[in-house]
């Protein structure tokens, strides 16, 4: 072992291993990465069930999802998309690219999130008789991260049926409240618009429970209260889905 | 006791990772708020401990000493992207939580050192069980933290209602302070007096004695 440290010797030493060693990373991420993505799937399906408050643990997530039907939407148009397929759409990475979003001016941009995205995906649950809810995605900037959720709402377009929020970096314990089911049990029964401007929001410390258009702030998180309630008003108003809302309500989406 | 029993129990409490070398003390911190993610975590540590051990010791005689840090850090740094792979498929919900913190045992002091300090010198075998060993003493420290942790910070054990909240009408006003990460510190530097005094052989000698008063006589 007299040329351990050869200049040869080493090079060979690290060629080997760094083939060896992404031999198997590699295999590892393309063996698993159906899994993963199917769990990926589940997890966003779950939150929808959830922000709609139809989810049931007892049932499978996907046997609940049935009864949702995914539609691709023109945001500024407000009408359906038919010609491409949802499954493939990838809202996220749309409001990142240049040719698939647009920059928004400072006074558009309530929610803070600098680009919106021109096509989103909502989702329709059919009832018995026609559409009973729709849950429509959100996002928008809080204290310390961006906040991705669902708002569900009644056939009538204006009832809150529930929110819930699946990836925030905020505070655990002030503006991580956003989480706590109590708080979410606030929403349902909501009103959105009064008239055409939307009207729902937090406020500081405890709304009054008959209130229409009130729900508590989170206490020890003003920036987080805040945040939720820009995105609420961009995403539910003329920059976000309110032409879509208002075209589905008409009857021609 | 055998050899390799030796090296199996020894970490545990005779020469424990973190309370007598204090390594890895960080994820000690920051997983251990609920017992689920603890438990997900220490065995997440304890196999990526257990086969970098034994792969740096299969070529440990290959490796050329003036790269042999970063041919130990590229052997971990591959396991501990496969675990992540793992536990992204088959524990999607657990591995959510743990976030950046399965990625981060690359940097968890105790596989390094470990490798550096037996790995290099001993044969497969050993290794891997030295592996498992130090693997088995983190868990122990991290699993008593994270059972007073979840147990007073949110009255449950693994999920489980143990102690009636007073927010949901009990008896019991949860501590905040023990869901945060210093609450961590507390409980290692309780760990440590309670295994000190048991095994007095662990307390560190003072580096230098403290001379006594002198008295009024020799200052004059």
């Amino acid at each position: 072992m007299a040329n351990q440290d050869s200049i040869k010797k080493t090079l060979t030493v690290a060629l080997l291993l760094c083939i060896v060693c992404s031999v198997v990373v590699s295999s590892a991420a393309v063996l698993l990465r159906p899994i993963q993505q199917a769990n990926k799937d589940l997890d966003r399906k779950k939150n929808i069930l959830l922000a709609a408050g139809l989810y049931n643990e007892e049932l499978s997530i996907e046997e609940q999802f049935g009864t949702i039907k995914t539609h691709l939407i023109d945001l500024s148009s407000g009408k359906f998309i038919n010609s491409e397929d949802p499954a493939s759409f990838d809202q996220r990475k749309a409001a990142k690219d240049p040719e698939r979003s647009r920059s928004l001016d400072r006074s558009e941009d309530v929610a803070k999130i600098s680009r919106r995205e021109n096509q989103a995906l909502v989702y329709i649950v059919e009832g018995d008789d026609g559409l009973d809810k729709v849950i429509i995605p959100v996002h928008g900037y809080g204290l310390w991260s961006t906040l991705y959720g669902f708002v569900a709402l009644e056939s009538d377009l204006n009832t809150i049926a529930g929110l819930g929020f699946y990836d925030h970096g905020e505070t655990p314990g002030l503006g991580g409240e956003v989480d706590n089911p109590r708080w979410k049990a606030l929403w349902p029964g909501k009103r959105v618009y009064n008239g055409n401007q939307v009207a729902i929001g937090l406020i500081k410390g405890k709304a009054d429970p008959n209130a229409s258009y009130e729900v508590d702030g989170l206490s020890g998180a003003t920036l987080t209260s805040r945040g939720v309630t820009n995105l609420l008003t961009f995403w539910l108003g003329k920059n976000g889905f309110q032409p879509f809302l208002n075209n589905l309500k008409a009857g021609d989406a | 006791m055998s050899d390799t029993k030796k090296i199996l129990t020894t970490p545990i409490f005779a020469d424990n990772p973190i309370v007598l070398q204090i390594l890895g003390i960080c994820s000690a911190l920051a997983v251990t708020s609920n017992l689920k993610t603890t438990v997900v975590m220490c065995i997440a540590l304890t196999t990526v401990a257990a086969f970098s051990n034994a792969s740096v010791s299969v070529v440990r005689n290959h490796i050329p000493s003036s790269i042999r840090i970063i041919v130990q850090m590229i052997i971990i740094a591959s396991l501990v992207i496969v675990v992540d792979q793992i536990l992204k498929a088959y524990a999607y919900g657990i591995s959510k939580e743990l976030s950046v913190f399965v990625g981060l045992i690359i940097t968890n002091c105790i596989v390094m050192g470990r490798t550096e300090a037996f790995a290099m010198k001993n044969p497969p075998w050993p290794s891997f069980v030295d592996g498992v060993g130090n693997g088995l003493g983190y868990s122990v420290v991290l699993l008593a933290v994270g059972f007073f942790r979840e147990l007073f910070g949110s009255g449950k054990l693994f999920g489980v209602e143990i102690l009636s909240l007073s927010t949901d009408g009990g008896w019991y006003v949860p501590n905040g302070l023990m869901l945060l990460p210093p609450s961590a510190f507390f409980l290692i530097g309780f760990f440590i007096w309670v295994l000190r005094c048991k095994k007095t052989e662990q307390v560190e000698k003072e580096e230098f004695k403290i001379a006594r008063n002198s008295t009024l006589r020799e200052a004059l």
